[in-house]
């Protein structure tokens, strides 16, 4: 995986509430037996018109946004289906960071697999960072995972939570089936005692 | 000391290993696996030349791509390169890694969430996952049940583990006693619609109390099957003689003594009279109308005899700009009742309501009435073994004579990855679980409904109250 430590880059705001990961990769781009590939349709039916025009006024389409690295959006990102295309597709396009108030269960944990941070933070703070990346290009942030914090454009600092053994995995870029396989002892020892419930 | 919950015992009997920091290995008894969210996983294995650690643990099928029309062409006759691919891709992952796979001509082939339990692979006090966010569904049997990620599907094929944080207990009593006409969707609608989309972000839900109880197995997969759309990792009913009458004897339950043995079991998992939940709620079943969604998203949920809600009303910002903009997206008026909506599609199917009670049910009100003729509907079985039973009751005349199409198993229209899709605009009452913009097809506009409400739609050509359409029948 890909490792996370420090990141400088532009924000995107992308401010929809309940962007559920339908949104972020339409179904019709699932049927690819690949991981690579997907950035192009990321967002794909806000990006394009249907007939494969790009849409003005999206904000990855904007000339301000394009190389965006970082997204900021509203509250419940990532709701709906589990599919890991979702951060595939950010991630082939770019994004290694996404900013909300919260996330969906399923996606924030495919973040973490997939050396894309997900940040949780309060309304106000979103709400500031949402503001300063609507000003564009300049709305530069710098996010920092080591000392968990994100620097916004006018030098501001924000602090941010982050799972310790997450945020290990991404400093380092560790495999979790890697680290899994180290307890392969205890994970035998559990399934010896499983003779007793036959049934499992 | 305080009680456990039926989570709480489910969590403290799979756990291989805690660590320092509160994450913990947690065994995985049950793994289904299904040809869109795989190929990836099984590529990872390949590429660091891992096996997979327990191949009797995981069941495989195709269902999310897999054509509904007439198939007797076999996988070759497949259209679609693509989908073809990833059939033929599933297939010869679980050859090479000894993966028991059920082929698109197996009677048994369906949704994974209805094959799996119709299998008696699901069984009670087990962990099951898989690649998909409908896993909540397995919860119904007092399963702790939920969907994963592709990396995930890798993990537990190489190790039959999952790292996880542990969630928080949420328990939704439902009590009264619901009016006939109520069915789970309603309940699991009106759940949704109470607590909202991330409502339930953080916790696993256990469905209470006697309207619960009151529910056939059937209806409490549909009301677990749409946990997820409140946002928890996974949803709870604690197994009951119900539940045990719905598995005894099927394929891959146990039999004779371990059968025995199981239940014995399964009857300690059950929360503890003390349990301490971190959060709940009630909801009374006995006053609640049939439901359907306006929106964009299921927590958009409002009474049959209810109007379009009007974003002016909306004092919140946020939340005022995205009921605009879901309303401009399914081109809905404010004010404008919900029953003079017109539809264009019906679609009757996906792992919340495709089960042989849903197609009774669905049955019930189109005998005998006809399909309006500005509409096309469609009845796609949840499984083969479900279309098998309704063919043998005569549901599928009922459909066919009403003017329903009447379809292979598989998710299809559902999300629409298939070739079953909405056209833009076009307007479906649909017995599914998600209304997300295109989730149905590109433009196109999705209203949750029950199937009794679907089934409704249909021959009325708008939202019908079925309390009406009952009364005249
Ligand atoms: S029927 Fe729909 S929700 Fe269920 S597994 Fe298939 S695509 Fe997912």
């Amino acid at each position: 995986m890909q490792k996370f430590n420090h990141l400088t880059g532009i924000a995107a705001p992308l401010d929809i509430l309940n962007v559920d990961t339908d949104m972020i990769i339409p179904k019709q781009f699932l049927k690819t037996i690949q991981r690579s590939g997907l950035g192009k349709n990321l967002f794909d039916e806000m990006r394009y018109t249907p007939e494969g025009e790009e849409v003005a006024d999206f904000v990855l389409n904007q000339a301000a946004y394009r190389e965006a690295e970082v997204l900021v959006a509203g509250d419940n990102f990532g709701c709906g289906s589990s599919r890991e295309h979702a951060p595939w597709a950010l991630l082939d396009f770019g994004i290694r960071c996404v900013i909300s108030t919260s996330f969906a269960d399923i996606f924030y944990n495919n973040c973490f697999k997939n050396g894309i941070l997900p940040i949780v933070l309060p309304q106000a703070d979103v709400d500031k960072l949402m503001d300063d990346a609507k000003r564009g290009a300049n709305a530069t942030v710098t996010i920092d995972l080591e000392s968990q914090t994100i620097k916004g454009p006018d030098g501001g600092t924000i602090a941010f939570e982050v799972d310790a053994f997450r945020k290990k995995c991404l400093l380092e870029g560790l495999d979790d089936i890697g680290l899994t396989l180290q307890k392969s002892t205890s994970i035998d020892t559990y399934e010896t005692a499983l003779a007793d419930q036959p049934w499992r | 000391m305080t009680g456990t919950t039926l989570y709480d015992k489910i969590w403290n009997a799979h756990m291989v290993d805690e660590q320092a920091d509160g994450n913990c290995l947690m065994y995985i008894d049950r793994h289904l696996v299904h040809e869109v969210t795989s190929p990836q996983a099984f590529e990872g294995l390949r590429m660091t030349g891992r096996t997979v650690r327990a191949p009797h643990k995981v069941l495989a099928l195709a269902d999310h791509n897999i054509p509904t029309t007439d198939r007797t062409g076999g996988v070759d006759a497949i259209e679609d390169p693509e989908s073809k691919l990833q059939i033929q891709t599933l297939e010869k992952n679980c050859a090479e890694f000894g993966l028991e796979y059920v082929a698109m001509d197996d009677i048994r082939q369906g949704i994974v969430h209805v094959t799996g339990p119709e299998q008696g692979f699901t069984l009670p006090g087990l962990t099951i996952v898989c690649g998909d966010s409908h896993t909540s569904t397995h919860g119904a049997f007092g399963a702790l049940a939920h969907g994963i990620g592709t990396s995930e599907v890798e993990h537990v094929l190489a190790t039959q583990t999952l790292i996880q944080s542990k969630a928080k207990n949420f328990r939704i009593n439902v009590v009264g006693e619901a009016p006939d006409y109520i069915t789970a969707k309603d309940i699991a609608l009106a759940i949704v619609g109470e607590i909202g989309t991330a409502g339930g972000t953080g916790y696993v839900l256990e469905y209470a109390g006697p309207a619960i109880e009151a529910l056939s197995i059937e209806g409490r997969m549909t009301l677990c099957n749409m946990s997820i759309e409140a946002g928890a990792r996974a949803g709870l009913v604690a197994p009951d003689e119900k539940t045990y009458a719905f598995l005894e004897g099927r394929a891959k339950a146990p039999k004779g003594a371990d059968w025995d043995q199981a239940v014995a079991y399964w009857r300690t998992l059950s929360s503890d009279g003390d349990a301490v939940f971190d959060k709940e709620v009630t909801i009374d079943a006995s006053d609640l109308p049939p439901l359907v969604t306006w929106g964009t998203s299921p927590q958009d949920v409002i009474s049959i005899d209810g109007s379009v809600p009007n974003p002016a009303d909306i004092k919140d910002e946020a939340r005022r700009k995205s009921t605009e903009r879901a309303l401009d997206y399914m081109g809905l008026t404010a004010g404008t009742p919900m029953q003079e909506v017109a539809i264009d599609r019906v679609f009757i199917g996906s792992c919340t309501n495709s089960r042989i009670e849903d197609l009774r049910a669905a049955a019930a009100i189109a005998k005998g009435k006809t399909v309006v003729p500005s509409v096309s509907a469609m009845v796609v079985p949840g499984s083969g073994l479900i279309k098998l039973q309704a063919e043998k009751e005569g549901l599928d005349k009922i459909f066919i004579d009403a003017g329903f199409e009447w379809r292979e198993p598989g998710c299809s229209m559902c999300l629409a990855m298939n070739a079953d899709k909405l056209q833009p605009g076009e307007r479906c009452a649909s017995t599914s679980n998600r209304n997300f913009e295109g989730r149905q097809g590109r433009g196109g506009r999705t209203h949750l409904v029950s199937p009794e409400m679907a089934a409704a739609a249909a021959v009325t050509g708008h939202f019908t109250d079925i309390r009406n359409l009952k009364a005249e029948g």
